[in-house]
């Protein structure tokens, strides 16, 4: 073998192993996390997690039961406002804007899914909470209802637009308005994407903690009804992490731990409804 | 360049014989439908110039020509499906039973003019629901079931399906999803049948049902079918339009169209000398 020769198979086995390597540490980063989060919050997590209010400075034991539901209520507001906006919006998008407003609206949504979710947390802070005087569950579900519009309405719209422009055809020619067209034939073709594009919204904002922090606050005890702060996993998370007790520590892990187990569980049902197959075959 | 003198016709394009008696006394039929002065543009390109043809009741018109010669864009202005596409511009008048179809509620006329697209495009639903849904987005009152099955006869499709009416639209061969699409227009009972190369994306055996069926569907509907096959617009037409470049170049009885052209173009075409 010539040297010359030798040498390009040094490079082209080097490229390989690196590429590899790079590849190999994406991968791991995320089991490392799991395995870490597993291992710390498994030895943490009980019973008393899921059932019980924080104890109370200086006491050990209790857990997040509180946080659990306050999590629960602010999605399901931020489900509300965020989904109907978003999915809407992209159907105005896909549907009947002309370019030139997609362009502007696609580049706005954009800009705004790339917008620190502190940001959006002050937004929500000055426009909810200022006025009232009151930190809420409406107020963070707000600012997570803001931050899933654009993840929606983006995804929402791919997948409308990956409808056939036959199938649109087909119903026009007999006889449906677009508006029935898009209720009876587009929209159900393209369901298990936008059901996808939810779930995947839902599960990015199920983490945030920024946005939370000074909209829905924090609490030690149940919050009542809608308009009073509430615990939260994540920010459970932010103020037990910090704080200088190992107990509390080991319930942040735990709450990481359920946390993160969540939001696996919702990408893994995202991506199965998604591979069950498209609904609409190529032509 | 002499092409007039050479033989017009080649042999596997004569028309069959046994209809030939009818197509022969054709001529002063009653219309369906009537196209003058037709200009059409896309954007700032005119696709059609000055179109004028008619339509006969109960008959099958077909429109042939090359690529690009404007023959799908005339069939889809008679049921206004150019008004999906964006800077889309018709200047003319287009007659349905008398009366200007550009003046009329959309959603009516195709109703009335029913359309079957090149590919087949069941909607992502049941065998059932494909056929019913011209039905069902109408408000139609009829018996769904009787409907369904009346339409899927008449598309001659009914026996294949019968049992499996509840499965999806996309487990039938693409043969059958063109019948389905075919049935699902009939569904509503139009009174014209626009067709838009239908066999174009089938095998062989699917375009012979196809073209049996269409001669059959006459007595229930008007047809006007675009077709780049030569043999089949002989096969299954009463009269046949030769476009080219947009403009309309002959449009006569079938049998005389490809057995006495009398533009020296329409007869290049038909002895594929080009397209």
């Amino acid at each position: 073998m010539n040297p010359r020769l030798r040498w390009r198979k040094f490079v082209s086995n080097f490229m390989l192993t690196m590429t590899g390597c790079c590849a190999l540490v994406t991968v791991s980063v995320l089991f490392f996390i799991l395995g870490y989060l597993v291992y710390h919050g498994g030895i943490s997590i009980n019973w008393n997690f899921f059932t019980k209010l924080p104890a109370p400075v200086g006491e050990t034991g209790g857990g997040m039961a509180n946080a659990i539901v306050g999590s629960a209520k602010l999605l399901l507001v931020a489900t509300l406002i965020g989904v109907p906006i978003g999915f809407l919006g992209a159907i105005y998008l896909a549907e009947f804007s002309g370019s030139k407003v997609a362009f502007v609206v696609r580049y706005a949504a954009d800009l705004l899914n790339g917008a620190p979710s502190i940001i959006i947390g002050m937004f929500a802070f000055t426009l909810v909470v200022h006025p009232f005087k009151q930190f809420s569950t409406l107020a963070g579900g707000f600012a997570l209802g803001i931050m899933m519009i654009p993840i929606t309405l983006r995804s929402t719209e791919q997948f409308l637009l990956a409808v056939p422009r036959t199938l649109r055809e087909g119903a026009m020619a007999l006889g449906a308005s677009k508006w029935k067209t898009i209720a009876t034939v587009i929209v159900p073709a393209a369901y298990r994407g936008i059901l996808t594009a939810i779930l995947l919204a839902f599960a990015r904002v199920a983490g945030e903690t920024a946005p939370l922090i000074f909209t829905a606050l924090g609490n030690q005890y149940w919050s009542h009804g809608w308009t009073e702060p509430t615990a939260s996993l994540p920010v459970m998370i932010y103020n037990y992490a910090l704080s200088a007790y190992d107990d509390w520590h080991r319930q942040a892990w735990a709450a990481g731990l359920v946390l993160l187990a969540l939001i696996l569980v919702i990408n893994i049902v995202a991506r199965a409804i998604l591979s069950r197959g498209v609904s609409v075959p190529r032509a | 360049m002499h092409a007039s003198v050479r033989p017009a016709v080649s042999v596997n394009i004569t028309p069959p014989v046994t209809t030939s008696a009818t197509r022969e006394t054709a001529a002063p039929a009653e219309m369906r439908m009537s196209i003058s002065k037709v200009n059409f543009w896309y954007g700032p390109k005119q696709v059609l110039f000055d179109i004028n043809l008619g339509v006969a009741t109960s008959k099958v018109t077909a429109l042939i020509g090359p690529s690009g010669c404007g023959k799908s864009t005339l069939l889809r202005t008679l049921d206004r499906m150019h008004e999906t596409v964006r800077n889309a511009r018709l200047e003319g008048q287009i007659l349905l039973d008398g009366k200007n179809i550009l003046d009329q509620d959309v959603t009516q006329l195709r109703r009335r003019v029913g359309m079957v697209f090149q590919r087949p495009n069941p909607f992502p639903k049941s065998i059932f629901e494909n056929v019913a849904y011209g039905l069902r987005i109408n408000g139609s009152k009829l018996p769904m079931a009787e409907a369904v099955e009346k339409s899927l006869r008449h598309a001659a499709l009914w026996d294949e399906v019968k049992d499996q009416l509840h499965k999806s639209a996309y487990d039938l061969s693409g043969g059958q999803q063109q019948r389905l699409c075919i049935a699902r227009a009939l569904a509503v009972e139009p009174e014209v049948l626009l067709l838009d190369e239908p066999c174009s994306a089938l095998d062989p055996i699917s375009t012979a049902k196809i073209e049996e069926l269409l001669v059959q569907l006459k007595d229930l509907c008007t047809i006007v079918t675009v077709t780049h096959n030569m043999q089949q617009a002989a096969r299954i037409s009463d009269f046949t339009a030769f476009l080219l470049n947009g403009q309309v170049i002959e449009f006569s009885p079938t049998p005389q169209l490809f057995t006495k052209p009398t533009d020296p173009r329409t007869e290049a075409y038909i002895t594929g000398r080009f397209g």
